[in-house]
């Protein structure tokens, strides 16, 4: 009771925040239970038949929810790599540049792909990649290639998804690592030089090293999106021709669920989908606060 | 020295320009969409807009300008925006508080923080949402933009960062003088978080603006799109009964024109903030992880 008297003022600041969390993210939580269900929205919850397991053996049974699976894992590994790669790349260029003004001039273009939507870069992408005279195909034409169907191909498609992806983020990405760049001790650099190192060695022997730690960290907690494919960008540049390779899990149940109606099936892809999210997350978290002390909360 | 070593010069200049067509790739597609937006139909049609306009016309404006479905739009992302921001700033300024608390400090920290990354790392899946906000009553109503997305769990982590770096005898001072935790959050804390709260709100601003999905999934008709979700339906699924175009209008300008320019208004108001949020987003990722 005491303690109520002396912090209820506490209590109070969280509870706004609290109650649009019950309703928004809680409350959806005890939906899941229609991925047990052959779920029929007049019926309701109370209403629909249980199916026990079923709509989990109809994920793993049918042949477009497996290739689903495999183009999100796909999809999504391939992003985790060059999302990391390009931006450690990019970093570690970025910090030979001695000129300041350059610098941020290089830093101002880079960054503002990502604070696009991806409806905007959709757009722009649907306009400059189109076979019909499109700018892209136009550049490579007058080289003697193409055109290529980059949003009509599945292999294509897949590609364009990937480089499209680390063409928004690398400038972004790399803030963290120019970071830890800044925060290199200048003495080592200092003491190699009188040893008569050259730059390329200094890179090597001392650049790299000194932002490996901060790169695990960034590998190991983007583990968490190994389902994560990229909704906006996937529904802002698909369309029926290459659903066989480009379409993923979280656009696969838009169409299954809220267009579909087989509501039921659709919650138990999501529900899939979350806890393997989320035990990977829990993972990753756990070894970046173990190997490099990192904590967030 | 190394930069003056002959093969390191070498490196630089390639460096440069590497960098330097690196740096415009990134931009030059907003270019040229901003170009064909300038330019005539015919020179639209026919492929010939790089990266300057074709002779130069506003027609693509003013045609987007008149559609009224266009600028309805523009008025509830409008509206969105300024209540959304509002609302998340509140809501992660005043939770901020007691969760940058220790846990021995207070003790119903703990089970909150756990409430709250919970809901961070796990959620029901867009079906459940989407039956969540049918059985509350909030389809087809303007506050389904606003409510579902008002606590924004990653912003209240870089206030909560934020204020655990504000000095404790601030806060000690503020008490002894016998304020309460409302008055020494909103009379001590407010005043020196206005970098962080402005930093939390260019971000929500860019994510408000940018939310087309919700517009999509709980609004019953075009007329209540906000303009992300317009955008989308016009550009992306090339739904065309939103342009109230009439026939003799349609022969006149090029969609490829009025796309163009509607990308470009739809892109602008992110381009605007965005130098104020170069300046802070930095620090704002700074604030984001806690080395200890």
């Amino acid at each position: 009771m005491t303690h109520l008297k002396k912090y209820w003022p506490l209590h109070l600041m969280v509870l706004p925040s609290l109650l649009f969390l019950i309703a928004f993210s809680y409350l959806p939580m005890a939906g899941i239970v229609m991925a047990f269900q052959d779920f029929k929205p007049r019926l309701g919850i109370s209403g629909s038949k249980w199916v026990g397991l079923d709509n989990f053996r109809f994920l793993f049974e049918r042949e477009d929810s497996m290739q689903v699976i495999w183009n999100t894992v796909v999809i999504a590994v391939l992003k985790l790599f060059f999302n990391l790669v390009a931006p450690f790349t990019f970093a570690i260029f970025l910090n030979e540049v001695r000129k300041d003004l350059f610098k941020r001039f290089v830093q101002t273009l880079v960054y503002l792909p990502h604070f696009l939507s991806w409806v905007i870069l959709g757009g722009i992408l649907l306009n400059v990649l189109s076979t019909d005279g499109g700018f892209i195909n136009r550049i490579l034409e007058s080289i003697g290639i193409g055109p290529i169907f980059f949003l009509g191909d599945g292999n294509w498609f897949r590609v364009t998804v990937i480089v499209s992806d680390v063409w928004k983020e690398f400038g972004y990405g790399a803030i963290v690592f120019l970071a830890a760049l800044a925060n290199i001790n200048p003495a080592l650099y200092e003491a190699a030089e009188v040893d008569g190192a050259s730059r390329w060695k200094q890179t090597l022997h001392i650049t790299i090293p000194s932002i490996m730690p901060i790169t695990i960290v960034v590998g190991t907690l983007a583990l968490g999106n190994v389902l994560n494919a990229g909704f906006d960008q996937i529904f802002n540049l698909y369309n029926g021709l290459v659903y066989e390779k480009g379409d993923i899990l979280d656009t696969f149940v838009y169409r299954i669920g809220i267009l579909g109606g087989n509501m039921g099936f659709a919650t138990a892809i999501g529900l899939f989908k979350s806890v393997i999210s989320m035990v990977l997350i829990f993972v990753s978290y756990r070894i970046a606060y173990k190997w490099a002390n990192y904590r967030i909360f | 020295m190394y930069h003056k070593t002959l093969s390191y010069r070498v490196f630089t200049v390639f460096n440069t320009i590497g960098l330097l067509l690196l740096s415009l790739a990134c931009i030059i597609p907003l270019v040229h969409v901003l170009a064909v937006s300038f330019s005539a139909k015919s020179a639209a049609d026919a492929n010939l807009v790089n990266l300057w306009p074709v002779q130069f016309t506003l027609e693509a404006y003013k045609k987007t300008i008149d559609n009224p479905i266009f600028l309805h739009s523009l008025w509830v992302s409008v509206k969105r925006t300024v209540l959304g921001t509002s609302l998340t700033l509140l809501l992660a300024f005043m939770a901020a508080y007691p969760l940058a608390k220790e846990n021995s400090d207070f003790k119903g920290r703990t089970i909150y923080s756990w409430i709250f990354v919970f809901a961070m790392v796990f959620n029901g899946g867009l079906v459940p949402f989407y039956m969540v906000i049918q059985k509350l009553h909030l389809m087809g109503s303007f506050w389904a933009l606003v409510l579902p997305g008002a606590v924004n769990i990653y912003l209240t982590i870089l206030m909560m960062n934020f204020f655990r770096g504000i000095p404790k005898e601030l806060q000690e001072a503020a008490m002894i003088d016998g304020a309460g935790h409302f008055r020494t959050l909103f009379r001590i804390f407010l005043p020196v978080s206005m970098p962080a709260i402005a930093t939390l709100g260019l971000f929500s601003i860019v994510f408000h603006w940018n939310s087309w999905f919700d517009g999509l999934l709980y609004t019953n008709s075009s007329d209540q799109y906000p303009l992300a979700t317009f955008l989308q339906t016009v550009i992306i699924q090339r739904d065309l009964t939103s342009m109230s175009l009439d026939p003799a209008s349609m022969a006149l300008i090029s969609q490829k024109t009025v796309n163009a320019a509607q990308i470009f208004i739809g892109a602008l108001p992110v381009l605007l903030v965005y130098p104020f949020l170069q300046k802070f987003f930095v620090k704002g990722l700074v604030l984001g992880s806690v080395k200890e």
